[in-house]
């Protein structure tokens, strides 16, 4: 495997006397997509949520890119370039797709309050940039015609789409995408599953996925860690998880081996 | 049962069209202009038979139906002259126009039913500051949502500001800067009026920045009552602030306020080279007009920073927090500094407004500055249209107006009719002090707005239709010679 770009040491988020997560060692190795799978209030999402600085740990370190991230407040995690997809959807439901994405690219802009007003020729060039490119991700990720919608206009399977693209207007280096499938039907997970796959040849991504549909993750995925009560169970290749005794008792299930 | 009312009312109102022929699906199939055009003259014509019952008439209604019919009906968007797009620009040019000319044509307008006179100059100098506030509260509230009850604070650092650079309060120093137009031999720093207005407001903006650093970390709630409570503490400084921590040191001259505060002018040397009034008030009656121009000068500086923030990476980043601050976040919109500059936007012209509004009447006086201020402001904000500039101005300018002059031609109007003696049926019998109710009136002017439309009078619509330009909208005539 090549380099490691996001590695966690012990990371720990208790809330109360409940804990969330249970001293999680994860390591995303530059280049690969990493799904992330474990039953319902396994702490997937919590974990997610520190891995880009929603939540700040009770204990542990996150490294990326080789610089400690630990306790930073977001937008310093987007700026290093971690984008990020919401399980349930957090557009912002009253602004243009187009807008949507333009704040996106909010931390890769620099004009600020004063050039802003007086709309100074640098601004000017960097907003029309910023919108042929917004444009050009909105068409990536299959929103052509969609630009001037408001984000609740939008249908489920473009608002998802949507997500995507604004995490992608952060030109990030890691891509998290937290249940991106749910809801979609068979055909729009296939596409999507694609969709994943591209994003690592076509854009040079690393991709950390939380999903529980298997086909995706196995159809996708170099690597599957599971997590149960907080607890890293199992860490390998899909393969490797699909025999693993743990998993399937906690979360596979028999069934679920047998289908796929 | 808002919803039952509207379908039951426009249910009613198609059948009755549907008997004369006309039902809804032959009004959508005519063209917009058309449909325009109809829904205007209705309108006119409604208002013109009220001025002529219920008002008092004469023939300038006629040209102000004209101006209305004009502004409203022809599609000024679609005019394209040598590929530019001058369309946008004809309406707010010409409300521009009609808003610099008001001076010269107010005293000759019709009287409106119920509101009588149109607002007199004075008044709408007051329009103007109050639409000014409005726009910086919008900053905060509209654009970043945050709800801000405590933005009197920046009225009254504005004031103080101008009451310590331009009027005698510091007797003991002894500066002038810039042109001014008071007499000689006044103590005190007395800065030019144009320079106070910035110091004004950037130093309010430095207050708004303090205030926020450690308020802006809550969430709703908890923010609005941090900030409830900034907008209680200056003006008790205010009130306090001539013997500072029991320094004897006097910042604001207490109860008694700083007075007199010197007013704008261009300064000796300016009036006597460009023939501009040295000071407003040797302008005599005339000193409003001045009074009016600048402050609809100051106004279209802040509709300006409005419109150009709201389309840029700061403006879309304070709707996105606005929006969802969660999201805004991970999408790497730094939350303290965004909402911040918020504040300080909001300040800064909050600010400049106070420092205006000091020089025109030539006084801060600490018991003006109360909470009420902070509510009408943003009652001015949510009955607009919350984040929509026009919306805001126009409730700035109709609370304002109802304010000063509104309630109490309502309530002659009113006496004069129903009270004792009244030209129609008498109904009460002791005379009605209308603007006594004045709180009471916005409250339900506020309740009933936000049960009847809660988005705002006029709310933002936000701009679907821009992005599809080109797509719809043939230019309907282009002129190219």
């Amino acid at each position: 495997m090549a380099d490691v770009l996001l590695q966690t040491f012990a990371l720990r988020k208790e809330f109360g006397g409940l804990v969330a997560v249970d001293d999680v060692d994860f390591t995303v190795p530059q280049g690969s997509i990493v799904s992330l799978i474990g039953p319902n209030g396994a702490g997937k999402t919590t974990f997610f949520n520190m891995l880009t600085g929603v939540y700040k740990p009770t204990a542990g370190r996150i490294f990326f890119a080789g610089d400690e991230l630990t306790g930073r407040p977001p937008h310093v995690y987007t700026h290093r370039g971690i984008g990020r997809t919401f399980q349930n959807i957090r557009l912002f439901q009253n602004m243009t797709a187009l807008e949507n994405v333009l704040v996106g690219m909010h931390t890769r802009l620099r004009g600020n309050l004063i050039e802003a007003i007086m709309r100074t020729p640098r601004v000017r060039q960097e907003e029309k940039e910023a919108r042929a490119r917004a444009r050009e991700l909105l068409e990536y990720s299959g929103l052509r015609r969609k630009e001037g919608e408001f984000g609740r206009n939008l249908s489920y399977g473009d608002q998802r789409r949507l997500e995507v693209a604004r995490a992608l207007a952060t030109q990030p280096k890691l891509v998290l995408l937290d249940e991106p499938t749910a809801g979609m039907n068979p055909q729009e997970t296939v596409e999507f599953t694609d969709f994943v796959g591209r994003l690592r040849s076509e854009r040079n991504l690393t991709v950390l996925l939380i999903e529980h549909d298997m086909r995706v993750v196995m159809g996708v995925s170099d690597r599957v860690t599971v997590l149960d009560y907080g607890e890293k169970i199992a860490e390998g290749t899909p393969q490797e998880i699909q025999k693993n005794e743990r998993v399937i008792e906690a979360y596979l299930g028999t069934a679920a081996v047998s289908a796929s | 049962m808002r919803r039952r009312l509207a379908a039951r009312v426009s249910g009613a109102w198609w059948t009755v069209l549907g008997v004369a022929g006309l039902d809804r699906q032959r009004w959508q199939g005519f063209s917009p202009l058309l449909r325009r055009s109809v829904k205007a003259v209705l309108w006119v014509v409604i208002g013109l038979l009220l001025i002529k019952f219920f008002g008092v008439w004469n023939n300038t209604a006629f040209a102000l139906a004209a101006v209305v019919l004009l502004l409203v009906v022809p599609p000024y968007q679609r005019v394209v002259i040598r590929g530019f797009r001058v369309g946008k620009w004809i309406i707010p040019a010409a409300v521009l126009a009609i808003a610099v000319a008001y001076p010269y044509y107010n005293g000759s307008m019709p009287q409106l039913p119920i509101f009588t006179t149109f607002p007199m100059m004075s008044t709408m100098v007051g329009m103007g500051v109050f639409t000014m506030m409005a726009l910086g509260l919008n900053f905060v509230v509209g654009y970043a949502g945050l709800l801000d009850l405590g933005y009197v604070a920046f009225y009254a650092m504005g004031s103080y500001a101008a009451g310590w650079f331009a009027s005698s309060q510091f007797s003991a120093q002894n500066l002038r800067l810039g042109a001014i137009g008071v007499t000689p031999g006044l103590t005190g720093f007395h800065f030019s009026i144009w320079l106070v207005l910035i110091m004004a407001g950037v130093a309010t903006a430095v207050i708004g920045v303090l205030i926020g650093l450690p308020t802006l970390r809550l969430r709703g709630d908890y923010l609005a009552i941090v900030t409830l409570g900034f907008g209680e503490i200056m003006p008790q400084i205010a009130t306090n602030g001539d013997n500072l921590f029991g320094t004897g040191f006097n910042l604001t001259n207490g109860t008694g306020g700083i007075s007199p505060i010197d007013p704008p002018g261009f300064g000796n040397w300016i009036g006597h080279h460009l023939h501009l009034p040295a000071n407003y008030l040797t302008l005599g009656t005339n000193a409003d007009r001045a009074f009016y121009w600048t402050v609809l000068a100051l106004v279209l500086l802040t509709i300006f920073c409005s419109a150009r923030l709201r389309e840029s990476r700061l403006g879309r980043a304070w709707i996105a927090i606005r929006e969802d601050e969660t999201a805004a976040a991970a999408m790497g919109i730094p939350l303290m500094r965004t909402k911040t500059w918020a504040y300080a936007t909001g300040a800064f012209f909050g600010g400049v407004a106070g420092a205006y509004y000091a020089s025109y009447i030539g006084a801060a006086f600490p018991d003006s500055f109360n909470f009420n201020i902070s509510v009408i402001i943003l009652v001015m904000v949510i009955l607009g249209g919350m984040g929509n500039i026009w919306g805001v101005i126009f409730g700035a300018c109709f609370i304002e107006y109802l304010n000063l002059e509104g309630l109490p031609n309502v309530g002659s109007w009113l006496n004069g009719h129903f009270g004792p003696g009244g030209s129609d049926i008498q109904i009460w019998h002791k005379v009605l002090d209308v603007p006594l109710y004045e709180y009471g009136i916005f409250g339900v002017i506020l309740v009933v707005v936000m049960l009847v439309r809660p988005e705002g009078l006029i709310p933002s619509q936000r701009r679907a239709a821009e992005f599809h330009e080109g797509v719809h909208d043939e230019p309907l005539y282009d002129v190219t010679a």
